[in-house]
């Protein structure tokens, strides 16, 4: 109800009464106005309370999200999209065409929780009556000396799991394993090397790599970035099971301590199969020998293609005569001086069973004849110096570069000084030691044109690159040499028909251990290649003393021993590749046949 | 005018308030259906690991070699040799499809009529 400002009866009073009407309007409208300053005041002081209670509920409920945020643990995004979570566990390790070389398998550890067993020596006893390792008085003087955990296995079977469960003691528990599987069995053992536990918890445990490619590429293998990844190998399964076989075979037959093979592509320096026997299983990885008077090679953990390091005999020569033909000093048909026994200061240099070839010889009959004296008069030409640069640029010098733990331990033995008859020495493979994986790199390198290339245990995309060690027509003539060797040299049961095989034989006496050499302990290698119009495949072929019973004689050559084992494998390997044997060029029917 | 507004508000917040409170529910199935199908799929792929292990340890070399001499008489597998390539020239030509014959009356035909009943 609006009062109005001049109210007709306060006015008639007023003027009745002689006072100014005026001041009632006056006071009126100052009413008026305080009552509209009130309500405006009321308005602004509540939207003033609004705006205040906004921003308390702002920042309460800003606080209270970061207070449940800090209060609570953390969790993944559970609509995460499949894929992009990390994969923890180790890769695996497949051959050239992705057949499983290494895989993981998910098992469980036992462990125990003595506190809350019920029955420890009822248990104990029936634990050991599963594993039989296990002793039951020790296993339950743990269960009740009052420690509160014990580990009792790494690894279960399932049907261990299952007669674990049966025993039912609330104090027994399982833990999830990752089991690192090699489900070829000691197949490629060498090159795959094994693995342990590393870190070990209740919920996982760390699988790391101990020995060869697992442990050299060990980070590779455990990083979570590679997703999982299969590391491919340049090893092929079948490839390496029959020279397993047929080198087992050679060993047994040839009363060998040892044998290693190396099959190696000669263009691209990937390995295709590396053998070293003995074997091992790595699923269950022996020991090392504690024995301190044992020699390395006496455990089979030994690798005898890449730690192996001996002195290689023959094999050497061709090295010789092929850089003598790259500098120009020889070609195929110089004639050297060959005759033994050749007289050096102190030293007499003979030729094997007191042969002499002499008095002068081809050149590419001292490969083919493996004539001592003729090789160290050109090793005379060569001159020390230019000598080892050859030997080095063909990697003889270094550790091999192949991915294998082993590798960068087995350094080739250099002689310290290298005076002339070291040279006329080394030209033959005697007084300096290297593997039979540096004979395989240097001998791809004459095989594929003159390149010197990495061996790899990876496979390789793309073409390789390398240093050229030689020109391809020293290269050439070198495999030519070589090929006679097979023919008509020393090693002519190496011959497989339609595979040309080019090789050099090398017989080297064992050094003793407290100087000296044995009599009749020899390793005997043959290092080849093929086919030798075209080379493509190098394999060395080493055996750890061999001996040849048969035909009422014992034989400790490498023609005897080493070559044969080669050949066989060259003719049941060199189909597995896809090469076609070459066939003599069939002579044409003289009479020729037609139909009337 | 205002209080229709105010009701359409009304049955607005209540609509809106329904279709949160649906949304809600169905998010949180998804992600449960997510879970599962995770859970599934790592069981799966454990599988897979353990499948790929035991056909690699079956088809090992050294079982594939036995297996190859216990059942020689059936299968008389023998290792590759050289022999075994041939040449394209040993191929022999697929044998010469005979024609079909589609009119038994035209057996006693004349040369040279056969081609039109083909």
């Amino acid at each position: 109800m609006r009062t109005p400002l001049r109210p007709l009866a306060r006015i008639l009073q007023a003027r009745q009464e002689g006072l100014n009407p005026d001041s009632i309007e006056r006071e009126n409208l100052k009413l008026r106005h305080e009552a509209a300053r009130e309500k405006a005041r009321g308005r602004a002081q509540l939207r003033l309370m609004f705006l205040c209670l906004s921003f308390v509920a702002a920042f309460v409920s800003i606080g209270a999200r970061m207070g449940l945020m800090a209060a609570t643990d953390p969790v993944e995004p559970r609509s995460s999209a499949p894929g992009a979570e990390i994969i923890a566990q180790r890769a695996d390790i497949t051959d050239r065409n992705g057949r499983v070389l290494a895989t993981n398998m998910t098992t469980h550890a036992l462990y125990a929780h003595p506190k809350v067993m019920v029955d420890p020596k009822g248990t104990a006893v029936k634990l050991a009556e599963i594993f039989p390792e296990l002793d039951p008085k020790a296993l339950e003087r743990r269960f009740t000396d009052g420690r509160s955990f014990v580990w009792i296995r790494k690894v279960l079977s399932p049907e261990q799991m299952q007669r674990v469960h049966e025993i039912g003691d609330p104090g027994l528990l399982f833990g999830p394993r990752e089991m690192r599987l090699y489900p070829n069995g000691t197949l490629a053992a060498h090159v795959l090397g094994g693995t342990s536990f590393g870190a070990e918890g209740v919920h996982s445990a760390e699988v790391i790599g101990v020995a060869g490619i697992e442990k050299a590429m060990d980070a590779r293998l455990r990083d979570p970035a590679q997703g999982g990844e299969p590391l491919t190998l340049s090893i092929d399964l079948t490839l390496q099971s029959t020279i397993e076989e047929v080198l087992a075979a050679g060993m047994g037959m040839l009363n060998a301590k040892g044998a290693a093979a190396i099959l190696m592509d000669a263009r691209t320096g990937e390995i295709l199969a590396l053998a070293s026997l003995p074997t091992f299983d790595p699923n269950d990885r022996p020991n090392p020998l504690v024995d301190k008077n044992a020699e390395p090679g006496d455990s089979p953990l030994f690798n005898r293609a890449v730690q192996g390091v001996y002195e290689l005999g023959s094999t050497f020569k061709i090295f010789a005569v092929a850089q003598a033909m790259e500098l120009g000093l020889v070609n195929p048909q110089t004639l050297v001086d060959a005759n033994a026994p050749m007289i050096w200061g102190k030293h007499r240099i003979k030729e094997f069973e007191g042969h002499n070839y002499g008095p002068l010889l081809a050149v590419t009959d001292v490969i083919a004849k493996s004539s001592n004296v003729g090789t160290a008069h050109i090793a005379l030409m060569i001159g020390p110096l230019r000598q080892q640069q050859f030997l080095k640029s063909l990697g003889f010098f270094e550790p091999t570069p192949v991915e294998l733990v082993e590798a960068p331990g087995a350094k080739p033995l250099i002689p310290k000084k290298w005076p002339e008859i070291v040279t006329i020495t080394t030209s033959y493979g005697h007084g300096m030691s290297a593997s039979p994986m540096h004979l395989a790199a240097a001998y791809a390198a004459i095989a594929n044109g003159g390149v010197m290339i990495k061996p790899t245990l990876l496979k390789r995309e793309g073409p390789t690159t390398g240093v050229r060690v030689m020109s391809e027509k020293t290269a050439e003539e070198s495999v030519k040499m070589l090929r006679r060797v097979v023919l008509e040299g020393t090693a002519t049961l190496g011959d497989v028909p339609g595979y040309e095989v080019a090789g050099k034989t090398g017989t080297a006496d064992k050094p003793k251990k407290s100087g000296g050499y044995y009599k009749d302990k020899v390793v005997n290698t043959f290092a080849s290649m093929f086919p030798a119009s075209n080379p493509q495949y190098v394999l060395i072929v080493t055996l750890d003393e061999p001996q040849d019973d048969t035909l009422s004689q014992t034989r400790r050559t490498a023609g005897w021993t080493a070559v044969p084992v080669a050949a066989e494998i060259i003719r049941r390997v060199a189909p597995l590749m896809g090469l076609r044997p070459k066939l003599e060029p069939v002579a044409t029917d003289a009479v020729t046949a037609a139909s009337n | 005018m205002r209080p229709v507004l105010y009701v359409l508000s009304f049955l607005a917040l209540i609509a809106l308030g329904f279709w949160a409170y649906r949304e809600n529910y169905a998010t949180q199935a998804a992600l449960k259906e997510v879970e599962r199908l995770q859970r599934q799929i790592s069981g799966l792929r454990e599988a897979l690991t353990v499948q790929r292990a035991e056909w690699a340890y079956l088809n090992r070399p050294d079982r594939l070699r036995q297996l190859a001499t216990a059942n020689f008489d059936r299968l008389g597998l023998m290792p590759m040799e050289p022999s075994q390539f041939g040449t394209a020239a040993q191929v022999a030509y697929p044998a010469a499809k005979l024609p079909e014959i589609s009119f038994t009356t035209d057996i006693q035909g004349t040369i040279g009529s056969g081609a039109e009943g083909l």
